[in-house]
């Protein structure tokens, strides 16, 4: 419903004067139509470089073995599945936009979704290349499927490992799935812009859509399915991931509170990465107008939100150790503040709890500089939270005599530096080839839910005063409103 | 004899674009197709398009999938190869549970989308189909077959009554052929 006019006291979506359907096209193919800037240029070498040392190490490790890294009898797990979980954490968040606030019919996902489903999609890559390498021979890894093979045995389906398998698969490629579905659309609008090569291979890639009214039913429909279905599907990812854990008989973990704890630990870090990519993209790429700061603050709150849950089940842990009357099961939560590994303990509590706290003052989570700052301090403690649940857990045995530290080599640390440059140089790819903003879905809300909307509702008059006056003070906050426009009326 | 074979009202306003459509069937103009940038909701019922079945086929697809790994743990665990773990029983159904579910939305997720690529004809390299090139930019093409027998004026000037901002009568069907 283009015309459906939304209540005054409703903030908008989309800021600025004269924004049209056609402007919102410019503004978002803009990056994608023209060279990139310098920032770019210096943000890809960069990432590339990363990506490189990526290529390196993991060939390294594929030459020589994981003996190369820091593992021993003790510590059998430790940076590899540390990185995997925190990259598959990650990938949630844009799942959980892309579908979660889609079935809440959250229009402010419209903006963001794009990126962050893209995110996800790169986050997944990186944390599955982690799952093959601590293979230590990936050709190994036919073996984790269905398949009739030479002993004549099959997968074991009771096995959470083998569960894991069909889960991040099948994440991976739904996700993928949903989000082309959803790049239809926008590629051929850059398709009926572009002239000569760039032509053909956005036809190429467009499928041949032309958004005629059956095409555009059928979308919905299918979005909507896929939403549907996603939901679920990436509640029980990282679920899964958490049973990798939990049905093991390893005190810290072997905890019945993983899986939702795991599961909010993973939307949490999804958002706060989704904060640390878009607050940049959105000042280098100038999409100040679409991504708000209504955008940044609702973001804010989530992370606020998610941040207190997994502080609640850090406690539940603590309570329930302290409950069991387990001396091993205490013994092992005491021991990540007065064992050998306290300082990751203080990080892991430190980043994840106490730092996300300030989110309660509105100043800070208006705040670009200090927000950008805590979406990173969020993903530190995030990587240590699976570093104390991996490592810690696992460096005090049952007998003494095995108790061991883990140091990680250079190619541990490599693999994991190089992930992040893999994960960037995929996403900078992604903003300078792809619309980064989902256009249709912004355009389907200008209408309704634009600062110039909301204008004509404001000259049109016979609006509750209380209520306007409400309107104006909420437009203070955004850092992409002329707020004097509003001050002489 | 004209040469035109379709007519075009271009619309920069959806709710311009939707009184079109009403004028257009008041007067029993038949309308080819309906091009948009986004979503509009509503037109479907003008244009007398029945709701998708596609609901149906994901759901169909699920039960296949469902189906598929189950049968398949079974086949595999039960009855080909049964494990003695602790003297446990073999059809350890809450332990299929998570890879039932998996392929379940695996197979949903892609039989719902084959279908609707396959229906709505898309595919990689298919050459599109264009009428407009600002179809998918900033206006909402309503296009009119100009083989029905009102007059050609009669049809630009309903859509201009109803909001056009610009009306093209074509030679040609598609555009985006060179």
């Amino acid at each position: 419903m283009a015309s459906h006019s939304e209540s005054i006291i409703r903030e908008p979506l989309i800021t600025g004067k004269d924004i049209t359907y056609a402007q919102i096209t410019n503004d978002v193919l803009r990056p994608v139509e023209n060279m990139p800037g310098k920032a770019w240029w210096i943000g890809f070498v960069v990432a590339v470089l990363g990506a490189c040392l990526w290529l390196f190490s993991v060939s390294w490790t594929f030459w020589y073995g994981i003996g190369e890294w820091g593992l021993n009898k003790t510590v059998g797990w430790a940076w590899d599945i540390t990185g995997f979980v925190w990259w598959v954490g990650i990938g949630h968040a844009g799942t959980l936009i892309s579908a979660i606030l889609l079935l809440f019919r959250q229009n402010w996902r419209n903006s963001i979704n794009r990126s962050a489903e893209a995110m996800t999609i790169f986050a997944v890559i990186c944390a599955a290349s982690y799952i093959v390498c601590h293979m230590g021979r990936p050709w190994m890894f036919v073996y984790s499927l269905p398949l009739p093979n030479t002993y004549t045995l099959w997968v074991n389906f009771n096995s959470p490992l083998i569960w894991d398998v069909f889960a991040i698969s099948t994440y991976f490629s739904v996700s993928l799935v949903f989000w082309y579905t959803g790049l239809l659309p926008d590629l051929a609008t850059i398709r009926d812009r572009a002239t000569g090569l760039r032509r053909k291979i956005y036809s190429f890639c467009s499928f041949g859509w032309t958004g005629s009214v059956k095409t555009w039913q059928r979308f919905e429909t299918v979005c909507l399915i896929l939403a549907g279905i996603s939901t679920p599907l990436v509640l029980s990812v990282h679920t899964i991931v958490s049973m990798d854990f939990a049905t093991s008989l390893e005190p810290g973990w072997h905890t019945t509170i993983f899986p939702p704890y795991f599961v909010a630990g993973a939307i949490f870090s999804g958002f706060a990465m989704v904060q640390t990519l878009l607050l940049v993209t959105r000042k280098v790429l100038g999409l100040e107008n679409y991504i708000t700061m209504f955008h940044i603050e609702a973001m804010n709150k989530i992370i606020l939100l998610t941040g207190s849950i997994v502080g609640v089940a850090y406690l539940t842990e603590f309570f329930i150790a302290f409950y069991s009357g387990g001396e091993y099961e205490q013994y092992t939560f005491l021991n990540r503040f007065i064992g050998p590994y306290w300082w990751a303990g203080c990080m892991m509590y430190g980043c994840n709890v106490l730092m996300t706290q300030l989110m309660w003052f509105k100043s800070i989570r208006r705040n670009i500089p200090i927000a950008w700052v805590l979406s990173i301090v969020v993903n530190i403690g995030m990587w240590f939270e699976r570093f104390v649940i991996i490592v810690v857990s696992l460096h005090r045995d049952f007998v003494p005599s095995s108790w061991a530290m883990f140091y990680p080599t250079w190619v541990d640390m490599s693999i994991f530096i190089g992930s992040i440059g893999l994960f960037f140089t995929m996403f900078l790819l992604f903003i300078r080839v792809l619309p980064s903003i989902a256009m249709a879905e912004v355009k389907l809300i200008l209408k309704s839910s634009s600062e110039q909307s909301k204008k004509k509702l404001l000259a049109h008059g016979g609006l509750d005063e209380e209520q306007v006056e409400f309107y104006k003070e909420s437009l203070v906050k955004f850092d992409s409103v002329e707020i004097t426009d509003y001050q002489k009326a | 004899m004209s040469s035109t074979k379709y007519i075009l009202g271009l619309f920069a306003d959806p709710d311009e674009m939707m009184h079109g459509i009403d004028l257009l069937q008041k007067n029993s103009v038949p309308i080819y197709d309906v091009f948009t940038p986004m979503p509009i909701h509503g037109i479907e019922k003008k244009l007398g398009i029945k709701d998708s079945r596609l609901g149906f086929a994901a759901f169909m697809f699920g039960c296949l999938g469902g189906t598929t790994i189950f049968s398949m743990a079974y086949y595999m665990l039960v009855h080909d190869w049964p494990m003695n773990i602790g003297g446990k029983p073999a059809f350890a159904i809450p332990d299929f549970v998570p890879i039932t579910f998996e392929w379940t939305v695996l197979f949903t997720a892609f039989g719902m989308t084959l279908t609707f690529f396959f229906a709505t004809h898309l595919f990689p390299g298919r050459t599109p189909r264009v009428m407009d090139l600002r179809a998918t930019d900033d206006r909402f093409v309503i296009a009119i077959d100009a083989k029905g027998n009102t007059p050609h004026e009669d049809i630009t000037k309903i859509l201009k009554e109803a909001g056009a901002v610009e009306v093209k009568h074509n030679d040609r069907k598609y555009v985006s052929y060179e």
